[in-house]
């Protein structure tokens, strides 16, 4: 097939960005879509002009370093896909793809598509762990059985990958639901118990002081997820934090 | 050539590590807070070896190429982690697990190592639950295990499909609390380019700044590298897009010896190629296997049929199909292990029995499993009359609570419906046991130079067991590194921080930014993609599933002149001083080309077939085991440590023999 892109260039977090045209033929429907960008750039360095940066690594949908907004929408148009996951398929011969950054004041661009997600690792920081050392000396790991229910609940939330399409999807920027999903994990198991109300607090703080903005219950965040984290898991964690303000 | 001391503790094998333990040296903790320790790589082995140095009171310097250590490749592993905690009291012990690795390494790794990983596999549980890792429960709120090939028990703990992802946000929860303590410094977007050795010790690293392209120096009392394997070296893998050899290729020419290259593994459940233009492969995790049924058209004409178009897989008739594992190896069926799988795939494809427009793929099929399901469940319901679509109904959603993101994983990539029609798969490298040689400390042969997890060789042998390479980048990074490091630095108290400003430093800073100009200053025609693809071409048809004599000499010479043609002319587009990620490739590249000859080399000197390493010309010529890998125990139970002498084929070979005094050297064999 043929595509028209319009690509996000810009060279440093300093400079003015803009969309730029380019066409590309003969793209296979079996291709990714980061293989497509992969011919993409393969074509600009045998033109002598630069290559798009866009960050990306396991291409199997799970290490969280893919982005790109496409066509409007974090990740492209399939519910439940990572970028690397998407495939040309998705596509038809002969349309325009516009392909820009995820956006959030707290996600400075750094060069074209690549981003600074470091701001979700400084929320981590502030309490996204339980407090235990390395010791061999941990009780037994069957000694306290959890109940089914609640370990895939953790689970569930868990399995968020911090790609950042919750900020990107948000009309607020806000970072609730990877937040939620963090605090979550922890509150819905017996061992995260006991730093349940410093947790709370303290992440919330980071990720205000970051620049996130506010959860205005729009939902559009647990729609672009691509790890189909649940909106249950903002309203969790502003019962922890509720319950940390009131009893602390 | 000379033979090289792995440092293994006396006693019986049993008791090794407990009386290493009780007798190594100690850094009190007041010292500690004058040693700091650079650790390279943040997956498993790297992020849990920070942590828990940090913990301990060390100052630790932490890097990682992604911009964020929770994206570590170790993400990606799917299955399982094993532990011989024997919780289905299914009759697993420490000597099982133990047994098990040796063997399923094809008698190829060091006993006392292994016996090591097996001791402390049921710690990780303990710790990796404590840290709120959500492992798999039952409906009693225990913990859940399942099987993996090349055992026949159940001691694989897992969540979900992504084990390795939680494992990792476990070990990188870890490494938050002592990022918050300031305890570690994480440095993110930076690629380690040289390590510095100064008085014979390693002392710093060489490191670039991937957003500035700003050239820096990190000084240590000790260098840390868990980076990973070099499965990449193929171009085509289920490794991620930037895992690379370079730190690993650097210590090693600085004097570490690198230890079996040729051990490769090469999985067999991944998804088949599509095209000239693929990045990367996907795998299908070893679970699979525990209900899907690997088979492939008996006759020829069908697969050709299949492979024309005109034929589809669930019109062949049961006794048209070929289940060749179940018929080869009936003790083990489709969980042989991985070695003996891929091969196995390999054969019935050269046969001209595979499928999928290349030829080169086989099915793995779920059909059966979801009528067994299914009717399990009409039993536990009471459907005693369920219709044949109320069983596979009952039964799919069975295999969908049990797989269900892989199927999904399948469908995206293929665009197939793999609860409909059978799973194409075929063997893609995974994962190397080959690696940095190391002592029993986890030393390299450059003093204060430590290799953990991936990036080191020592516990798998010549092939590794599913679900063991999260077991040991753990094991590594939790139980063994933080004891054995303090027998080095119980030394180090007394000397200070160790200043950059020294000649080693200006040296190696030199170098490297030599390097990196000659890259960006080639002007060349070819992009780096166009010789990576090329080096792995060569090493995927002569160092692959299958080896030669002949082969294996070509690529020697092969790659050497593709080297030549590198430098000479890559194209590496945009500056040093800046995000520059074609500069990032062709160092790596750069790397690749010299390993693969090294490679190359290791494998055409092994004249013998073990794990994942085949030799055509050393298989059984007759009996029971015919056509099987022939080991030859007298002549190779050595491991093959190379020396690097400025040109990758003319490394010395040093040796470590090899002894086993608790596991019977046999043929390995799961009929």
């Amino acid at each position: 097939m043929n595509l028209n892109l319009k690509v996000w260039r810009q060279n440093s977090p300093d400079e003015k960005g803009q969309m730029v045209d380019y066409q590309l033929e003969g793209i296979s429907e079996h291709m990714s879509f980061l293989e497509m960008m992969d011919v993409l750039n393969q074509k600009l360095i045998n033109s002598g002009e630069r290559p798009v940066a866009f960050d990306h690594d396991c291409r199997e949908g799970i290490c969280g370093s893919c982005s790109m907004f496409i066509n409007g929408e974090a990740h492209g148009p399939v519910k439940g896909t990572t970028t690397c996951q998407l495939h040309m398929r998705s596509f038809k011969d002969g349309d325009t793809i516009f392909i820009e950054p995820f956006r959030a004041n707290a996600f400075p661009v750094i060069k074209d598509l690549v981003i600074d997600r470091s701001a979700f690792d400084r929320i981590q920081h502030s309490g996204g762990y339980i407090s235990v050392n390395t010791s061999g000396n941990t009780q037994d790991a069957n000694a306290t059985p959890i109940p089914k229910e609640n370990a895939d609940l953790a689970m569930d939330a868990a399995t968020c990958i911090g790609c950042g399409a919750c900020v990107a999807t948000c009309k607020n920027s806000s970072a609730m639901l990877f937040v939620g999903a963090k605090i979550s994990q922890y509150a819905l198991l017996p061992q995260g118990q006991v730093e349940a109300k410093d947790r709370a607090q303290n992440m919330v703080a980071q990720m205000d002081a970051e620049g996130f903005g506010n959860c205005t219950n729009t939902g559009a965040c647990e729609v672009e997820c691509p790890k189909g984290i649940s909106l249950s898991n903002i309203a969790r964690m502003n019962r922890e934090f509720l319950d940390g303000s009131i009893t602390k | 050539m000379s033979t090289l001391d792995g440092k293994i503790p006396g006693g019986p094998i049993s008791e090794k590590w407990t009386n290493y333990k009780n007798k190594v040296d100690l850094v009190n903790p007041a010292n500690k807070r004058n040693i700091d320790v650079i650790v390279v790589g943040t997956g498993l082995a790297g992020g849990s070896a920070a942590a828990t140095l940090a913990e301990q009171g060390y100052n630790v310097k932490a890097f990682c190429y992604q911009d964020s250590p929770r994206r570590a490749h170790s993400i990606a592993a799917q299955g399982g982690i094993n532990a011989a905690k024997n919780y289905q009291g299914d009759g697993d012990s420490v000597y099982r697990l133990f047994y098990d690795t040796v063997k399923g390494g094809d008698y190829r790794s060091r006993e006392a190592n292994v016996h090591r990983l097996a001791e402390v596999s049921t710690n990780i549980i303990d710790q990796c639950v404590a840290q709120g890792v959500p492992f798999a429960r039952d409906y009693g709120g225990l913990l859940d295990n399942r099987s993996f090939g090349g055992v026949l028990v159940s001691r694989t703990f897992y969540a979900k499909g992504q084990t390795g992802q939680q494992l990792l946000l476990g070990a990188y929860s870890a490494m938050n609390r002592q990022i918050a303590r300031g305890k570690i410094k994480m440095y993110n977007r930076h690629e380690m380019l040289d390590v510095v050795i100064v008085d014979g010790k390693a002392r710093g690293i060489i490191a670039r700044n991937l957003v500035t392209g700003e050239i820096e120096r990190h000084s240590a009392h000790a260098v840390v590298l868990g980076t990973g394997g070099y499965g990449n070296v193929f171009y085509l893998s289920t490794n991620a897009m930037g895992s690379n050899v370079t730190a690993g290729w650097k210590a090693h020419k600085r004097g570490a010896h690198f230890a079996n290259p040729c051990y490769t593994q090469i999985h067999p459940t991944c998804i088949p190629r599509s095209g000239d233009y693929q990045s990367k492969l996907t795998l299908m995790s070893e679970s699979l296997r525990n209900d899907g049924r690997i088979w492939v058209p008996a006759k020829k004409e069908d697969a050709q049929a299949i492979r024309d178009g005109k034929l589809k897989p669930t019109e062949i008739s049961e006794e048209d199909r070929d289940y060749y594992l179940e018929r080869r190896y009936p003790a083990f069926g489709n969980l042989v292990p991985r070695d003996v799988a891929s091969r196995a795939a390999k054969e019935r494809c050269d046969e001209g029995h595979g499928v999928n427009a290349t030829g080169e793929a086989v099915y793995l099929d779920f059909a059966a499993a979801i009528v067994r399901y299914g009717k399990e469940q009409a039993t536990i319901k009471g459907e005693d009359n369920a219709s044949e679509s109320r069983i596979k109904e009952l039964g799919k959603a069975i295999v969908k609570a049990k797989y269900g993101n892989l199927f999904d994983m399948y469908k995206q990539i293929v665009a197939d419906d793999p609860y409909e029609t059978p799973m194409m798969i075929y063997p893609a490298v995974h994962y190397t046991m080959g690696g940095i040689w190391v002592d029993y400390n986890l030393m390299t042969s450059i003093p204060g130079c430590y290799a953990i997890g991936e990036a080191n060789f020592s516990d798998h042998g010549a092939n590794r067991l599913g679900a063991s390479a999260l077991m040991q980048g753990l094991a590594d990074g939790y139980f063994v590194l933080p004891y054995t490091i303090g027998s080095y630095l119980s030394s180090d108290i007394r000397t200070g921080q160790i200043s950059t400003d020294t000649k080693e430093f200006d040296e190696a800073e030199k170098q490297v930014k030599e390097r990196i100009d000659s890259l960006v200053n080639n002007n060349g025609t070819n992009p780096v993609d166009y010789y990576h693809r090329k080096l792995g071409n060569i090493m995927w048809n002569k160092c692959g599933m299958a080896r030669n004599e002949e082969g294996l000499k070509e690529a020697i010479k092969e790659i050497a002149e593709l080297r030549e043609d590198f430098w000479k002319n890559v194209s590496v587009p945009g500056k040093a001083n800046e995000l520059n990620q074609e500069l990032e490739k062709a160092g790596r590249v750069a790397d690749f080309l010299e390993l693969g000859e090294l490679f190359a080399k290791d494998a055409l000197e092994r004249n013998e077939s073990c794990g994942g390493h085949f030799r055509e010309e050393y298989v059984e010529k007759s009996g029971e085991q015919k056509g099987e890998a022939l080991r030859d125990d007298k002549n190779y139970a050595f491991v093959s440590a190379w020396e690097y002498t400025g040109v990758p084929s003319e490394a010395i070979l040093h040796k470590e023999k090899l002894e086993f005094n608790d596991i019977e050297l046999k043929q390995r064999s799961y009929k």
